[in-house]
């Protein structure tokens, strides 16, 4: 069980949690400017390295906050806390 | 043999004046406070205390705790519990306990015959033999044969699982001399400190150790310490606790096996924390020679302790056979409490001085090995000669002690993923780098003497106390008594002068040296595939005793040094854990809670059957009258909305109030069709997709005023819907201003339907103009209902007029009485789902889950209306663009009219062309009797369906094929004037 620094609440648990998937860039504002390619590249390719990754985490169980941190797939060291993203 | 004549006259940390009661195998025995299963049983000279696994030989008690490879017993009564070590389990008054794997017992074992045949049963016998054809159809009687002893068949009754949290600076586990030593310092520095140790009293090897510190017994010394350490508010110290898994971020599992409530059966802690010692102690090892498995063939240590704490003689003439110094003094001690020790046989080359001074008086025979030992249900000779070969000697004995060396027990500093290093100094795999925070002290960091543990143990602890940021107090630490230095050669098993010898290298799991060649030879020469083609260090007692060996006799056998072996990963538990201590309390009904309407006991009252209607929500599915069946039921509550008036409980209904600035923008990003053109007091219908184009949602939003909306979801969906509006809101739009509030169970709401449902509503309601032309379908008006203030929302699910009256929760028993009260002259008819499902199928409105399936889009439900064609933007909308330019056919929503029409068709049947046996062109998602059209109804997925209104489609059943017409997905009111009445 991860132990995960909300901004918000601080050292949590991983059970207060749900895993909110990849990090990857912020939706574009216009995605019928983009090739279809382009889209289906955004949607679905997500990097999944050995080693570090950047995800986000729901403290759902808790405030409520979506934050994003940089986990190595290896170890589970959390290598970057990150920091919320309303603000 | 008479009881207790094995009882040494004087000693042990037992209590002699409390005389417990036990039976083993079916006979009466008696021993003392403080024994355990094992140390009563030597006692009473019981040795045979058990069958081997594959080839039943007699075995008997090899170690004194966790790493006893040789014993197992299940508890039977009350406290029924499989496959425990007989070393580990406390003698109490009513103790009744048998061996595992004889029958029908350990004297005379039908299975024995096993060993007559072992020749036949090599490594990988079973999984090479019973290929052909199926392995599963050997396997039970297999199993049966082999099998260790079976679960509980009924449920605890002294207690319950508990599970907890803990938190703290410093753990220390283990309360031997280096672990007690750290807490003392943690503890005295001000550091929240855990102190856990898997036996009831503290002292590690000290309860086993005539020793001294400061001049007195050394449990004088522990008692001291435990004594200050239990005054301290920042100690939590748990006894008869083991740390048994070491998790990522410093989280360690700790099992309490005896907590001091008794209402507790056993207590889980997960204990996180920002340092840890592990002070785990040390671990002997057992040497590998021809029959090493007899009965009173045991670990060095287990003597030691059998002697020191218990007071038993597990012999009355012994033979030692050792590789290393420690030994010499389990043989002083021995010699000292009565046992007559005839000789040590030592494997090196090289003895020192101090260890044959502390021995005088016993035969020292050096560079002897004992070759194989002699005797049947009882060893009765030790065989020697020299190391190199040559003539043998014999020397009788009812007693071989074996010390092979020690392992530092790095076994949760390994799963912690620190890094072992083979230190050929003591000849033994010790901690090298950590990866989390943590540390090992004493002899669980290859430190074997008290000395080096003491110190050991304060400097860990100064460490830890650094790392928190605090400082460590000077203290002086207790004084020892010289002490032997340990030295060893090693010596990972004796050379077999016969090539059918047994020279077990896991005692529990039958496996013999010829086994570990024999897969080497077949080319399972790793370490991890040695294990698993031989199942060595596969028992209950994971191999502590016998591992090394096998990487021994690897490295022996390849000419390779062990540090290039390695050894095979430490996982947890580090002890059985029963599956109640890992659950806790999450069992039965805990697990995932019902979720409840303020109503449900006026449903049950009302003789509901209660279904689970999507997250965990109960609702009634159906109220039965006496004597009416299911259709009957079904079909009169849906004929009174159709024809009178019906009420459903709406309250688990999702519900959302969503406020701010940019409130109509999001509902705009959210759902395909357009919300921000809302007038207040208005809603309308939407449908939410994921990015990927599924659609995730639909329901209905109202306008209740500027910049604030009222959304409703699908029961089941609710909280996805949270989780995506949250992650928009936050991921993808944080610079917007909205706010998301959950009203799910503030709102709760009864729904009033069918033709007189205006009539209903207003003898309940004079504040707001219900006419049709004042209150039109879609739209929201807030006023009293019942005196109750409500917000009421003209939907309709079930195609009739409809008044969905939504109050706060807590006054909702009263609106529903009262809803009842005033429609009983008009024949209000509570309504269930199942009547439901009916109306919303002959009105072939949507349900997800069955219509909405992730494969089907708005366009293939014959709603391409709701995708906007407006807005440049919405979720999903890019993605159902690119899956629709794909010119592949559709499964398109149509209505089936069964042919037979009393005939139903299962949910989910496939329709394929003709009704063939082949790829399916469809399936049905729904099939009901409709009470509207007085015959079977379907709704159905189907390949280009629309362009087919008309034809007829074929549904396969299990037994037969049933022809259907298509149909347009509306059987009941097309144009919908009934529901906007």
């Amino acid at each position: 069980m991860l132990l995960l620094t909300c901004p918000f609440c601080g050292p949590r648990d991983e059970s207060e949690f749900a895993h909110g998937g990849y990090a990857r860039k912020q939706r574009p504002d216009n995605p019928q400017m983009m090739s279809d390619d382009a889209w289906v590249d955004y949607l679905t390719v997500p990097d999944n390295p050995m080693g570090p990754v950047r995800e986000k985490w729901w403290h759902v169980r808790g405030c409520g906050t979506y934050f994003t941190v940089e986990r190595d797939t290896r170890t589970h060291d959390i290598t970057d806390e990150g920091e919320s993203h309303a603000s | 043999m008479p009881a207790s004549a094995r009882r040494l006259p004087t000693g042990g940390i037992i209590d002699r004046s409390k005389s417990i009661g036990f039976r083993f195998n079916g006979k009466s025995y008696s021993g003392f406070a403080g024994d355990t299963l094992a140390s009563a049983l030597i006692a009473n000279g019981v040795s045979l205390t058990a069958r081997s696994f594959k080839y039943h030989r007699p075995r008997g008690i090899v170690g004194a705790g966790h790493e006893e490879p040789g014993s197992l017993v299940e508890l039977v009564g009350d406290e029924q519990s499989a496959n425990q070590p007989i070393t580990t389990v406390r003698l109490r008054d009513g103790l009744d306990a048998r061996s595992v794997n004889c029958w029908p017992s350990p004297h005379f074992d039908l299975m024995g015959i096993n060993q007559l045949f072992s020749r036949f049963i090599p490594a990988a016998f079973y999984y090479k033999t019973f290929m052909w054809p199926n392995w599963h159809l050997f396997e039970p009687h297999i199993r049966r044969a082999a099998g260790l002893a079976s679960a509980p068949d009924a449920l605890l009754h002294q207690g319950l699982y508990e599970t907890r949290h803990g938190h703290c600076d410093i753990l220390v586990v283990g309360a031997g001399p280096a672990g007690l030593t750290a807490a003392l310092a943690a503890a005295r520095a001000g550091a929240r400190v855990m102190l856990v140790d898997d036996q009831m009293q503290a002292g590690g090897s000290l309860s086993g150790l005539a020793e001294n510190l400061d001049g007195r017994h050394a449990l004088q010394w522990v008692d001291d310490v435990v004594a200050e350490l239990d005054a301290l508010a920042n100690v939590v110290r748990l006894r008869s606790a083991t740390a048994w898994a070491y998790r990522e971020h410093n989280l360690i599992m700790v099992t309490e096996r005896a907590p001091d409530e008794d209402h507790v059966f056993q207590r889980t802690w997960r204990v996180r924390a920002r340092q840890v010692i592990i002070a785990t102690g040390a671990i002997e090892r057992a040497m590998v020679f021809a029959d090493n498995d007899r009965p009173g063939i045991m670990m060095a240590s287990a003597a030691q302790i059998y002697v020191n704490r218990y007071a038993v003689a597990p012999g009355q003439r012994a033979v030692v056979f050792t590789n290393n110094n420690s030994a010499y003094r389990v043989a002083a001690e021995m010699k000292a409490a009565g046992i007559e020790v005839a000789a040590i046989i030592d494997s090196r080359t090289d003895i020192d001085d101090a260890a044959r001074s502390l021995a005088a008086g016993i035969e020292i025979c050096q560079g002897q090995v004992v070759s194989r030992s002699e005797g049947r249900r009882r060893v009765k000779a030790a065989v020697i000669r020299s190391a190199a070969g040559g003539s043998e000697r014999r020397i009788a004995c009812d007693l071989l002690v074996m010390s092979g060396g020690w392992n530092p027990a790095v076994h949760l500093f390994s799963q912690s993923r620190g890094s072992l290093r083979y230190d050929t100094g003591i000849e033994a795999f010790v901690p090298d780098r950590a990866v989390q925070a943590c540390l090992c002290a004493g002899s669980a960091s290859g430190l074997f003497t008290l000395s080096g543990a003491i110190e050991d143990g304060a400097e860990k602890a100064r460490l830890a106390l650094r790392a928190c940021g605090l400082d460590s107090p000077n203290a002086k630490l207790p004084t020892t008594v010289s002490e032997l230095p340990y030295t060893i050669e090693a010596l990972w098993h004796v050379e077999q002068d016969n090539p059918a010898a047994k020279s077990f290298v896991d005692i529990q799991n039958d496996v013999t040296l010829n086994d570990v060649h024999l897969a080497m030879r077949e080319g399972f020469g790793a370490v991890e595939h040695v294990k698993r083609y031989t199942t060595a260090g596969m028992g209950i007692d994971q191999g502590k005793t016998g591992n090394i060996n096998v990487i021994g006799a690897i490295a022996n056998r390849a000419g390779q040094d062990l540090q290039d072996i390695g050894t095979t990963t430490f996982r947890s538990p580090y002890v059985p854990i029963e599956f109640g201590a890992i659950g806790g309390q999450r069992e039965g009904p805990v697990v995932l809670p019902y979720r409840h309407t303020p109503i449900t006991d006026w449903h049950r009252q009302a003789g509901a059957e209660m279904y689970e209607a999507g997250a965990r929500w109960r609702r009634p599915g159906y109220y039965p009258l006496k004597g009416e069946s299911f259709q009957q039921t079904v079909d009169r509550e849906s004929l009174a909305v159709r024809e009178g008036v019906g009420v459903y409980d709406g309250a688990p209904l999702g519900k959302f109030e969503i406020k701010g600035p940019d409130a109509g923008k999001f509902l705009d990003l959210l759902y395909t069709n357009v919300f921000s053109t809302l007038k207040t007091g208005m809603g309308r219908y939407g449908l939410m997709l994921t990015d990927d184009g599924i659609i995730l949602d639909d329901g209905v939003s109202f306008k209740l005023g500027d910049n604030h909306f009222l959304m409703s979801t699908s029961t089941g969906h609710a909280d996805e819907v949270n989780r995506h509006m949250e992650h928009v809101l936050q991921i993808e739009r944080p610079q917007w201003q909205v706010m998301i509030t959950t009203v799910t169970t503030q709102w709760a709401n009864a729904t009033v339907c069918g033709p007189k449902a205006r009539q209903l509503v207003e003898k309940l309601c004079t504040d707001i103009d219900l006419s049709a032309e004042a209150f039109p379908f879609m739209a929201m008006r807030e006023g009293t209902v019942a005196g109750i203030a409500a917000r009421i929302c003209r939907v309709s699910f079930t195609g009739e007029l409809s008044f969905e009256i939504n109050v706060a929760a807590r006054h909702f028993a009263k609106l529903w009485d009262k809803i009842m009260e005033a429609g009983g002259p008009m024949g209000i008819v509570p309504v269930g789902s199942e009547a439901n499902h009916v109306l919303r199928v002959e009105k072939g409105f949507l349900s997800l889950g069955h219509e909405a399936d992730g494969t089907t889009d708005a366009y293939d439900l014959g709603m391409g209306w709701i995708m906007s064609k407006k807005k440049p933007d919405y979720i999903g909308k890019r993605s159902v663009e690119i899956r629709r330019a794909k010119d592949r056919p559709r499964r398109e929503l149509v209505g089936l009219l069964i042919d037979d029409p009393a005939r139903l068709v299962t949910e989910g049947a496939p329709v394929t062309p003709e009704g063939r046996r082949q790829a399916s062109e469809g399936l049905v998602t729904a099939c009901v009797h409709s009470v509207a059209l007085k015959r079977s109804v379907a709704l159905a997925l189907l390949e280009d369906g629309r362009a087919r209104i008309g034809q007829k489609a074929h549904i396969r059943m299990k037994d037969d094929v049933v022809s259907a017409e298509i149909t347009a997905p509306c059987f009941y009111d097309p144009d919908g004037e009934r529901l906007r009445s």
